[in-house]
């Protein structure tokens, strides 16, 4: 990247923050003004994202030219803060850009009337999480860290109501003590290692004298811990289910990614500072993401069976790919990690889709409706007299839409073809056992053998839920959907489509950066190398 | 001096985690502003303690006589932020006891 485009990396950041200082001085009133500014936004966000993606390849040309780094303030590392674009981060905040949109677009329908500040919250919470993927700095991610919640605060309690403000008090308390954590551990970081940059730290982590080490460890796990309740590890993730299932539709569209920012900083942090196997903590660390995952993956499973309300259903849907995902990442191995980040494009745009569809679908059922149901199937009370009435009765359109996009939903989370999550799940399964099944561990066996229940799990459900909406509805009415509501549904799936259709080159890009992740020297070097726009090192 | 931090750190972390376990909102904020209290006194000190000691450098000088900057910005930035969304938490505490009528962490009190 040359001159004005090397520029562009800060954009995803500025972009957002920009339109939400611009849409802060526009009165409440005049929402369409609102509206456009924050459609805008998103739009040249997702343009910028594009681009950066197609130059992210400036980490690993052989010449070293770092490309990919942009020394904020013109300070040289480590001293000054960093942000990095490589193929991870591209990734991210393109997936950012890509689940904004439609969360957005379904927004205008009706939801962005519900409240104040709407769209302002949107690009705020799109600011923090842009800046916590391209930051490289740890201090400075805590402060995106914050940007980005304190946004969800607001956008969780949109559209008020008590169920919302009594799951956004706890959402708020253990984001707060988290956040306490966030800074014990990024203390400790830096009062033994003298450093906050990630990459300095990842090469001053060799030779740190034992004494200070223990601290050293404390400090990062202290961080780890944070980020598994972000990414909702079990134990540590009873308040999710609650917190996602109140929040309003286009809110848990977009907090689908926010369970995976926790991934992704584990993934980055893990990669570059466990990446040297011969430190005793990374064994350690690896087998604490295996299990913890692995019990993830059981609670969510356990959970989405249990749940009777849409909403909770999703919640706990979430928990199974952050379960899988974390478990994955412990396992390591080249070909079950780029599996697992392909897993995670899916999931997210998975359960953005699936969020915005069950606002849809509940609107046709009256509250306790589906307790209702449930209860009648337990005690077999279902009036036989009502059949003949059925008879002959078309089935709407609308209905017949949704339920095309709730299969869809269902297929996706359960990982069967030809949806892009069974690619993901396969290549993840054959990464985990390998070529060789024979000689695969235990722990192998134990991985993939969840994962697949997870699925049949997650099957067993959705068929549940479905058969109870759409097929043996009990007195409902068909719900009143604007194209606007359903078309955001639609071009989610329609992505995932896309995913299974383009799943080589896809899958390529997978490789190539866990291939680059796996040698932390070369996010290393990239910092390091990275010059003044002064000296003029900045190559045309 | 280092005893002392050290006891005041314990004693306000102690005090808060005692406070976030308790079922009512009050309390559960009171122990958050203790926490970070704590938190912002461990971040200053893990700069090390000295006494008059200067952060600005100047050239040719001991390195050794001068405090470490970087935990005094960090502890700058946490003040803020703390500040900010214990701000915050509180208009939720005061939303939430006028929607449920009771100031329980739950929205509504134990059963008896």
């Amino acid at each position: 990247m040359s001159g004005f485009s090397h520029h562009l990396i800060v954009a995803p950041i500025l972009i957002p923050f920009a339109a939400a200082a611009i849409m802060l001085f526009i009165e409440e009133r005049n929402r369409t003004a609102k509206a456009l500014i924050s459609l805008a936004s998103t739009v040249l966000l997702l343009t910028v994202a594009m681009f950066l993606m197609r130059s992210a390849h400036g980490m690993d040309s052989p010449n070293g030219e770092a490309g990919g780094v942009y020394l904020l303030g013109n300070w040289p590392a480590p001293f000054g803060i960093v942000l990095v674009l490589d193929r991870l981060s591209a990734l991210m905040v393109l997936l950012t850009a890509t689940l904004a949109i439609p969360a957005l677009g379904f927004s205008l329908a009706r939801w962005h009337n519900a409240g104040a500040h709407f769209h302002s919250l949107f690009q705020l919470l799109l600011m923090g999480l842009n800046g916590a993927f391209l930051t490289g700095d740890l201090f400075n991610l805590f402060v995106f860290f914050e940007v980005m919640l304190a946004a969800s605060y607001g956008l969780l309690m949109h559209g008020s109501g008590q169920q919302r403000v009594k799951a956004g008090l706890h959402y708020l308390v253990i984001n707060l003590a988290s956040a306490l954590l966030f800074l014990i551990g990024v203390s400790l970081v830096y009062g033994t290692s003298g450093t906050l940059n990630m990459a300095d730290l990842a090469l001053r982590l060799a030779d740190l004298p034992v004494e200070r080490r223990i601290l050293l460890e404390s400090g990062l796990a202290l961080l780890g811990i944070v980020f598994l309740i972000k990414a909702g590890i079990w134990p540590l993730n009873f308040w999710l289910p609650n917190a996602y299932s109140a929040a309003s539709a286009p809110v848990a569209g977009i907090f689908a990614i926010l369970s995976k920012l926790g991934i992704y900083i584990i993934l980055r942090l893990s990669m570059l500072v466990l990446g040297n196997d011969t430190l005793p903590m990374a064994s350690m660390a690896r087998d604490v993401l295996l299990y913890a995952g692995l019990a993830t993956v059981v609670f969510g499973a356990i959970g989405v069976l249990a749940s009777q309300a849409l909403g909770r259903l999703a919640g706990y849907s979430v928990l199974v790919s952050s379960g899988t995902l974390l478990a994955v990442i412990g396992f390591g191995g080249a070909t079950a990690s780029s599996g697992a980040l392909f897993y995670l494009v899916s999931s997210t745009l998975t359960m953005g889709a699936f969020f915005l569809l069950i606002e849809l679908v509940e609107r046709g059922q009256d509250a306790g409706a589906s307790m209702l149901a449930v209860t009648m199937e337990v005690y077999g009370d279902v009036d036989e007299d009502e059949a003949d009435d059925e008879i002959g009765v078309t089935m709407p359109a609308t209905m017949a839409v949704l339920s095309v996009c709730f299969s869809a939903c269902a297929i996706l989370l359960s990982g069967l073809p030809p949806l892009s999550g069974f690619v993901a799940k396969f290549t993840i399964l054959s990464g985990v056992i390998g070529a060789n099944a024979p000689t695969a561990t235990s722990a192998a066996w134990i991985t993939a053998t969840l994962i697949i229940l997870s699925g049949l799990c997650a099957l067993i459900a959705m068929t549940r839920t479905g058969m109870r909406t759409f097929w043996a509805s009990i007195e409902g009415t068909v719900p009143r959907v604007l194209v606007i509501e359903v078309a955001p549904v639609l071009i989610l799936l329609t992505m995932t489509l896309a995913l299974t259709a383009g799943a080589g080159p896809v899958m390529r890009y997978m490789d190539d950066t866990i291939t680059m992740l796996s040698d932390p020297r070369n996010y290393i070097n990239a910092v390091f190398e990275a010059r003044r726009i002064a000296e003029g090192a900045i190559k045309p | 001096m280092e005893l002392v931090l050290s006891l005041g750190i314990g004693i306000l972390t102690a005090s808060g985690v005692w406070l976030i376990l308790r079922p009512r909102t009050y309390q559960v904020i009171i122990g958050l502003s203790l926490l970070s209290y704590a938190v912002n006194l461990f971040i200053f000190g893990v700069g090390g303690l000295k006494k008059n000691a200067p952060p600005l450098l100047t050239d040719g000088a001991d390195i050794t006589s001068f405090a470490d900057p970087v935990p005094q910005s960090l502890v700058l930035t946490a003040i803020v932020i703390g500040f900010a969304t214990t701000a915050l938490f509180l208009v939720v505490m005061l939303a939430s006891r006028g929607l449920t009528g009771t100031d329980h962490v739950d929205g509504k009190e134990k059963a008896k």
